[in-house]
């Protein structure tokens, strides 16, 4: 149980009053970003960044985290309300939570989409408090073959869960692996793909991606769609909460394989959307009431935001104890950590455990403040999104300029964004995944520093990759999720019947 | 809304085309570069050029892939309305003259024209609406930024005037 007295310590990191503190304004400001259009828990995240560099790190990734979780409970409010998902993985619970919503029972989803966010969440927690220690132990024996073919992996999932070309995946993420080799190689000194641009030498910063593709890329889409808010009334009184709180528990197994399907669709990399929409199919096919479904039914909003948020906090799991995140998000508060000049992997838990340990910490207690916030400033929150498009807006571009300008201090990156912005939208109207180009461009260097080492140490032999049982299962794993598309339809012609329906 | 603004202004074929060929020619600079920098063995083990280049392959592969596709199956329908790329050019250009701006007036200066400007030209504000509130939002910031998280953004004459540098 040195998990348990860990976390005691973690708790007494976390429970400071400034660090509380933060953690409320964390939540606050996450909400509002997972509410306002244009604005996510990645992009949110990546313009805060820069105004934590002067923090100390426990205390910047516990208000960083707590962002997370707030975009995350912030998502389901306009779903349910304004039938607009603030977040991609907040689609799956308009199918049921906005149809509540429309016959005046918003409250009951709101109620019911926090608590079981909140039991997504706690469940993954947990997996993280017990599963990670284990996990950091084991990699502690990676060597650079290993972290490559962990990168494979990540990077395969992505191919094999895509609902759209696999192709189209494949470029995205080759384009980012590109843009991360731009500039200065630490290894030969030499410069790539600069083409005498002076600009160019420091490389692609993955934040002024994240801040255009997401957030100019997001505002450009809205505004196309001329978006007027007609919403549903939010009003949040006890009864209310009370009432749904005495129905939610019937709903005890759809939690359980939601969050099931959550854990592991945020550790293996896929992400939360997907989790969202599988968890929902699930739930579909195995209640008694499937064929309802869509009509506003409680446990429709359950099994998705269950999902999602379990999602969402389990994908911190690899990024902690491999260095590998799950999702665009968690790849933010990757860079964050590299920034603050910790080595996310194994290590980070032997040399920083105060610093793991108050982040862990930190989840439970955000969680709870979270739940506690949303459930008591919905209309708050809701009011936000009567605030017309045409101040928000401008708004909301300035402050992307702002937070691309604030990385590096530099007018360059604002251009840049301004690029990556326009590119955002044209591939948001494409289903050009934008998830991996971010993905490849935090991961490209390291990615590419294991493969140049692995490739040292065999002479240039690929067959590295499987040259110990550890190495190659994992490599053979990371070609089954790059080829499951293909595999699961052979598997499906050999039985005979079709899978399950999606959605 | 009149009638012409309904119609399509491109084609989703035309566009997947467009940029399947813009990951083409992506692909390849990438490709020819680590090329030329060398995308061999070296003496001491991999090149600088060995890692990019076999990106720029796959992306040159996939792209023609989705090129190909994009010929034969993508569908005719609409990529953007006309009236539609009207709003997102009529909100793109000046937010392109507005960090171009920046360079001259500062951060906080330029936002506030900026926000002042969209909310006149798009949400027929009043001026007293529109003044209160660039003003307001853009005080909120410095404050914010230069204060609170001692974050230096860009600063143009009017701060220098005002002796804020």
């Amino acid at each position: 149980m040195a998990e348990i007295h860990s976390l005691m310590q973690g708790f007494s990191v976390a429970l400071t009053p400034f660090n509380l503190g933060l953690m409320m304004v964390g939540i606050i400001l996450g909400v509002i970003i997972g509410v306002l259009p244009g604005l996510g828990g990645a992009n949110g995240v990546a313009i805060l960044l820069p105004l934590t560099f002067s923090m100390n790190p426990t205390s910047a990734i516990i208000m960083l985290s707590c962002i997370y979780w707030g975009a995350l409970f912030g998502g389901a409010i306009t779903s349910i309300l304004f039938n607009i998902p603030g977040e991609p993985w907040s689609v799956a619970t308009t199918f049921d939570g906005y149809p509540l919503g429309q016959k005046g029972r918003a409250g009951t989803a709101l109620t019911a989409a926090f608590t079981s966010s909140f039991v997504g969440a706690l469940v993954g927690v947990l997996l993280i408090t017990f599963l990670s220690p284990v996990i950091a132990r084991f990699a502690l024996r990676f060597g650079p073959p290993e972290y490559f073919s962990v990168y494979l992996l990540t990077f395969c999932a992505f191919v094999g869960m895509s609902k759209g070309s696999p192709f189209k995946t494949i470029m995205s993420m080759m384009m980012g692996f590109a843009l991360a080799a731009v500039g200065l190689d630490t290894v030969t000194g030499q410069l790539r793909m600069t083409f005498g641009f002076t600009e160019l030498l420091k490389g692609f910063d993955f934040l002024i991606a994240v801040i255009g593709l997401f957030g100019i890329g997001e505002i450009l889409l809205t505004i196309e769609e001329g978006l007027e808010f007609k919403g549903a009334n939010a009003k949040l009184d006890m009864r209310v909460v009370i009432d749904t709180w005495k129905e939610l528990p019937k709903y005890w197994k759809t939690s359980i394989r939601s969050a099931a399907v959550g854990c592991f669709m945020g550790i293996v990399p896929g992400g939360a959307t997907p989790a969202s929409f599988m968890s929902y199919g699930i739930a579909k096919k195995m209640s008694r009431d499937g064929d309802k479904f869509g009509t506003g039914m409680v446990e429709g909003v359950v099994a998705p935001e269950t999902a999602a948020h379990a999602a969402g906090t389990s994908a911190l799991l690899p990024m902690l104890t491999l260095g590998v995140p799950g999702s665009p998000t968690a790849a933010v508060l990757l860079g964050g950590l590299l920034i603050w000049g910790l080595q996310p992997g194994p290590m980070l838990f032997a040399e920083k455990p105060d610093f793991v340990w108050g982040l862990i910490a930190s989840m439970y207690l955000g969680n709870i403040a979270g739940l506690i916030v949303v459930l008591t400033c919905v209309p708050l929150f809701a009011a936000i999104l009567r605030i017309p498009f045409s101040i928000i807006a401008p708004v909301i571009m300035v402050i992307c300029a702002i937070g691309a300008y604030t990385v590096h201090s530099s007018m360059f990156d604002v251009w840049l964004m301004c690029v990556f912005g326009i590119m955002g939208y044209v591939f948001k109207k494409l289903d050009y995944p934008l998830a991996p180009l971010v993905l490849a461009l935090v991961l490209g260097d390291r990615a590419e520093d294991a493969f140049r080492q692995s490739m040292l140490a065999s002479q240039g032999d690929m067959r590295i990759l499987f040259s110990n049982s550890l190495v190659g299962s994992i490599t053979s794993l990371a070609f089954l999720l790059l080829f499951w598309p293909l595999i699961s339809k052979a598997l499906e012609l050999l039985r005979g019947r079709r899978g399950l329906p999606s959605g | 809304m009149d009638e012409s603004q309904d119609k399509p202004a491109v084609s989703v074929k035309a566009m997947e085309i467009a940029v399947a060929a813009l990951f083409l020619v992506f692909g390849s600079v990438v490709s020819w570069d680590s090329h030329r920098l060398g995308s061999t063995w070296g003496s001491d083990g991999p090149q600088a050029g060995y890692f990019p280049f076999y990106i720029g392959l796959i992306i040159i592969v996939c792209s023609l892939i989705t090129l190909g596709q994009a010929f034969v199956a993508a569908a005719n329908n609409p990529f953007v309305l006309r009236g539609q790329l009207k709003m997102v050019t009529l909100v793109m250009l000046p937010t392109l003259v507005y960090v171009a701006v920046i360079h001259w007036l500062g951060i906080y200066v330029a936002s506030a024209i900026y926000i002042a400007l969209f909310m006149w030209w798009l949400g027929k504000y009043s001026w007293i609406k529109f003044v209160s509130v660039s003003v307001g939002v853009n005080v909120a910031f410095f404050l914010m930024f230069e204060i609170w998280f001692k974050v230096p953004l860009p600063k143009g004459p009017l701060e220098a005037a005002l002796g804020l540098n």
